[in-house]
């Protein structure tokens, strides 16, 4: 059982689960393959506590990061899950 | 692949690195060396020697026996020398003392039970099923080998193992028993290929017998060449002499082998030549002496020849020797434009630019070559040293072929011309540490044998004449020239990336001549206003204005205002703004000490030019210009410093030590407030002492006491220093300087005319030296001000000899510091950069390497270049409202 979560820290950005239809669509807005994404790994804490809110999340899959920037304020980026 | 890289075909997927075979080295030998010398008395490669001519050429004339090339067709060919015994390899011994650990010494089989090596083989499969990298592979087998190693008897044989020690370098010993490398090649050669894949090898490709040679492949001659000195004395190279001495030490232990000789002997003979073949690998080994030349020198052998920053790979791979490219001291040239760099025509003789022959220039380019490779005559004129014919021959122009040359040029020649005024060209000086290190300048030549520049291009380049040096390189190609002068011109670099402010602007002279140019607007007679205008480009003088007895004169404003771009409106405060002069209540143009600039449609209106508006680094003038577009900024700058050099060559401007004279009174004001402070101190320390100290929050009472005399002293300084800077007005020049921020700082004149104040080392004050004190002039224990490296004394009074010493005490830490400070940060700038060079910002800004993969979604999360930003900031709206509305807007502001 998970008994923090890690995304109630202040230091940890919000993440989000793309769903499967969206993710062509938002690769082909940032023109990238999937390949080319920065990555997340299976084990990270913060896709442990996303798994209680949508259920098995399977390699692969895109995850969508808003956090706070210095220079522009609040920005989306994304990240792949990739087995570690 | 992305398609947008030009020219890129292939992709490297995979790099394999594997061991020769003995057969292999025999495959790919031309001869086998047998004798150790190299020529005969006639000069002539002995044949099986190690010079023998099947190796390669490298005497012109003669031919390869291999190949049949000539000296550069020929690319060498290896040879082999048949090793009399077998001898351990020095780059492998790690390895082969972990597959000695590993393996049974009797069955050769790896020691783990089937089972096992089933489990093994397949986390390995795994791990490269999921691409792991030859580093993770590597971890597995290092653990794979570790399980091995601790079994004290074979799962398959049964046989009891003995600890096998590694006597570094090259000797094996089995429970004290020496192992011989030809005992080492026999176990080796037992471990099965199905056991090879658990300790990291491919038995397809490898195999561990081979890291102990039996065959040694012998270089191409071309990779160790004879060097004729002038004198006609030949001298060999190290690999050769290194070589020379394995083929002696492996004849003599073949020929002691097979007489029958003494065991004893053999093993001499035999430690000799691993000995040789090890340092012909790795002449540092640890362990063994280096072999030497017999000067002395150590050997350079191959490991030798690779390694470090004197290398291969750093000084030749990564860098490389150029040519079209000079280095000599720079000078200052205040009448060179910022885009401009004046070349010696001594240089500008020697560095020439490919010009292609066409029906539009022959005529011209005849002339050029006809004059030769050094014309003579008054004026500088180019001349040629080479032209290439469309074939590739080139010809060297000298005088006496130049009319020859000139006359037979025709299209599609190409004529390598000296250069000419306009020529674009790199120049750098080194540490190359920001892009605007390398820029591109235009050439104009000079006489004598410096190069020359403006003064405004010297922050980016760090640049001072105290006996720098720069390289320039003369660009060979159009693409090149184009780019430098649409990218790399110094007028493209007036705003830096790092701040987004100028970096290329005023300093020391422009500032302090802009100042008394424009401070306070003072007068100038048409005279001496003509003369300072002659610096620039003028024809024509505004209307003059009329004193009371008819005599015209000009203010400073107005002649500054020339150079203003005409449509510029802007307000900003100057460097010399003191708040205390108006109680933090700005009154705009009415300041009493004139440090409100106003600028309208061109004009200057009120407030003092300085760095807040030249500076380099700091002006806001600049910066505003500079974003009208780089012509107009180039033109400003160049102005303002010939304006600055007229003004302050006219006017006149000098300092010195009675800058900083000040009245008697104010001298005796400044002691009371220093004995004053000393007191104070006293008085601190007294009440440490009777306990009586209240400590800060989350300090102890000594760091407290620390605090305070720290606080009460620096307080002490700055007061003499206020005092002092009462009496030093505007008027004087030092305080001129430093106000305005040409150079030096307030603070650096209350030192002079005050007190140096509180010296320290790592932040603390004084307290190392004797025991319990600093010096032994003062009492054990004493924490008073003066025994702590307080200097109460100026630089202009002098100092006393304890003051003196502490001063140095504190001038030493600043030493040290920057002589770190500067190599710790090279070698962080060096991984840093090797760890960014390859990132790209593509054309929808996103961050991305060579692969493709996604550094950042978009450059610095918003996309904005500060060079072009204000500020930061993507827009600034005061500045498109003043454009747009101009003074109202201003006005407006205000409230």
């Amino acid at each position: 059982m998970v008994r923090f979560n890690v995304l109630e820290h202040e230091l940890v950005p919000e993440h989000y689960l793309v769903p499967k239809e969206e993710e062509e669509k938002i690769l082909k807005e940032l023109g990238v393959k999937k390949e080319n994404l920065p990555r997340i790994k299976k084990s990270d804490a913060v896709l442990r506590v996303l798994e209680r809110k949508y259920g098995h999340i399977p390699i692969g899959s895109l995850i969508k990061i808003v956090r706070k920037s210095p220079t522009a304020g609040r920005i989306t980026v994304y990240r792949v899950v990739v087995r570690d | 692949m992305s398609p947008h890289v030009f020219g890129l075909t292939k992709r490297i997927n995979s790099i394999k690195f594997s061991l020769l075979s003995p057969d292999e080295i025999r495959r790919m030998s031309a001869v086998k060396v047998i004798t150790a010398d190299t020529y005969d008395d006639d000069g002539f490669p002995i044949d099986k020697g190690l010079m023998d001519l099947h190796m390669g050429v490298i005497e012109p004339g003669l031919r390869c026996k291999t190949c049949g090339g000539k000296v550069d067709e020929c690319p060498g060919h290896f040879g082999h020398i048949e090793l009399a015994m077998p001898v351990i390899h020095v780059g492998f011994v790690k390895n082969i003392q972990n597959y000695l650990d590993a393996t049974c010494r009797e069955c050769g089989r790896i020691k783990l039970k089937d089972d096992e090596i089933e489990i093994y083989k397949q986390k390995i499969e795994e791990a490269k099923k999921m691409g792991a990298s030859p580093l993770e592979l590597l971890f597995i087998t290092k653990k794979i080998i570790e399980d091995a190693a601790s079994r004290p008897i074979c799962p398959h044989c049964g046989a009891e193992q003995k600890k096998i020690t590694l006597d570094k370098p090259t000797t094996f010993r089995e429970e004290g028993r020496k192992l011989t490398p030809k005992e080492i090649r026999e176990r080796l050669e037992r471990i099965p290929d199905e056991d090879l894949p658990l300790l990291g090898m491919n038995p397809e490709t490898a195999r561990p017998e081979w890291m102990v040679l039996t065959v040694l492949p012998v270089p191409p001659v071309n990779v160790r060449p004879t060097i004729t000195l002038e004198t006609g004395e030949r001298s060999e190279d190290d690999l050769t002499h290194k070589l020379v001495d394995i083929i002696r030490i492996n004849q003599r232990l073949r020929e002691n082998r097979d007489s029958g000789a003494p065991q004893l002997i053999i093993e001499d003979l035999w430690e000799l030549l691993q000995y040789h073949v090890t340092t012909y690998f790795d002449n540092q080994t640890s362990g063994i002496p280096p072999a030497r030349h017999r000067s002395g020198r150590p050997l350079k052998t191959l490991v030798q020849r690779l390694k470090g920053k004197e290398g291969r790979f750093r000084s030749n791979l990564s860098g490389k020797r150029v040519n079209f490219s000079a280095r000599t001291v720079i000078s200052p040239e205040p009448f060179l434009s910022i885009n401009e760099v004046g070349v010696p025509e001594e240089a500008a003789r020697e560095l020439t630019v490919p010009i292609t022959v066409t029906e539009y220039n022959i005529e011209k380019m005849r002339e050029i070559v006809r004059r030769g490779s050094n014309p003579k005559g008054e004026k500088y004129v180019p001349g040629a040293n080479y032209v290439i014919r469309p074939d590739g021959r080139r010809i060297k122009i000298t005088d006496r072929n130049a009319e020859d040359v000139a006359k037979k040029l025709d299209i599609g020649w190409v004529v390598e011309r000296h250069l000419v005024d306009g020529d674009v060209v790199l120049f750098n000086r080194q540490p190359s540490l920001h892009r605007m290190s390398m820029m591109g300048h235009l050439v104009k030549v000079m006489p004598n044998r410096t190069f020359r520049f403006n003064l405004a291009v010297c922050p980016p380049y760090n640049a001072d004449f105290d006996g720098d040096e720069m390289n320039l390189h003369v660009l060979q190609s159009e693409e090149a020239r184009a780019e430098a002068k649409i990218l790399m011109l110094v007028q493209e670099h007036i705003l830096s990336p790092r701040f987004g402010g100028p970096i290329i602007g005023g300093i020391h002279d422009h500032i302090t001549a802009m100042f008394l140019l424009t401070h306070k607007n003072p007068k100038f007679t048409k005279e001496q206003a003509i003369h300072m205008l002659s610096y620039l480009d003028y024809d024509e003088l505004p209307e003059p204005h009329k004193d009371e007895n008819g005599n015209e004169f000009y203010y400073g404003k107005e002649l500054f205002s020339l150079i203003l771009p005409k449509n510029l409106n802007m307000e900003f405060k100057s460097k010399i703004c003191d708040p205390s002069v108006c109680n933090n209540k700005c009154v705009y143009e009415a300041c009493p000490i004139d440090a409100y600039v106003v600028i309208r449609d061109g004009k200057l209106i009120s407030g003092t030019i300085d760095e807040n508006a030249i500076g380099s680094m700091k002006g806001k003038l600049l910066d505003r210009i500079a974003k009208m577009g780089s012509d107009e900024a180039r033109k400003f700058i160049d102005n303002m410093t010939r304006l600055a050099v007229g003004v302050i060559s006219y006017r006149g401007f000098t300092s010195g030590i009675d800058d900083e004279d000040i009245p008697e009174e104010a001298i005796i004001q400044i002691h009371e407030i220093i004995k004053e402070s000393i007191k104070k101190t006293d008085e601190l320390i007294e009440l440490y002492k009777q306990g009586l100290l209240q400590p800060a929050p989350g300090r102890s009472i000594e760091e407290t006491l620390e605090m305070e005399i720290m606080r009460v002293l620096a307080h002490a300084r700055d007061e003499a220093g206020k005092i002092a800077s009462k009496h030093l007005g505007l008027e004087n020049p030092s305080v001129i300087m430093a106000r305005s921020g040409a150079r030096a700082s307030m603070l650096n004149l209350s030192q002079m005319a005050g007190s140096i104040g509180q010296q320290s080392v790592r932040g603390q004050r004084l307290h190392r030296g004797y025991q319990d004190r600093t010096l032994p002039h003062f009492k054990r224990g004493d924490l008073g001000a003066l025994a702590r490296g307080f200097v109460e004394s100026s630089y202009k009074k002098g100092l006393s000899p304890t003051e003196y010493f502490f001063h140095s005490m504190g001038g030493r830490e600043g030493l040290v510091d920057t002589a770190v400070r500067t190599s710790r940060s090279g070698y962080m700038q060096r991984r840093l950069i090797n760890a960014l060079e390859d990132l790209k910002v593509i054309e929808d800004r996103k961050v991305v390497d060579t692969a493709g993969n996604v550094v950042q979604f978009l450059y610095g999360d918003d996309g904005v270049d500060p060079t072009r930003s204000s500020g930061g900031e993507n827009v600034d709206m005061d500045e498109i409202l003043t454009d747009v509305l101009g003074d109202k807007y201003l006005l407006r502001r205000r409230k």
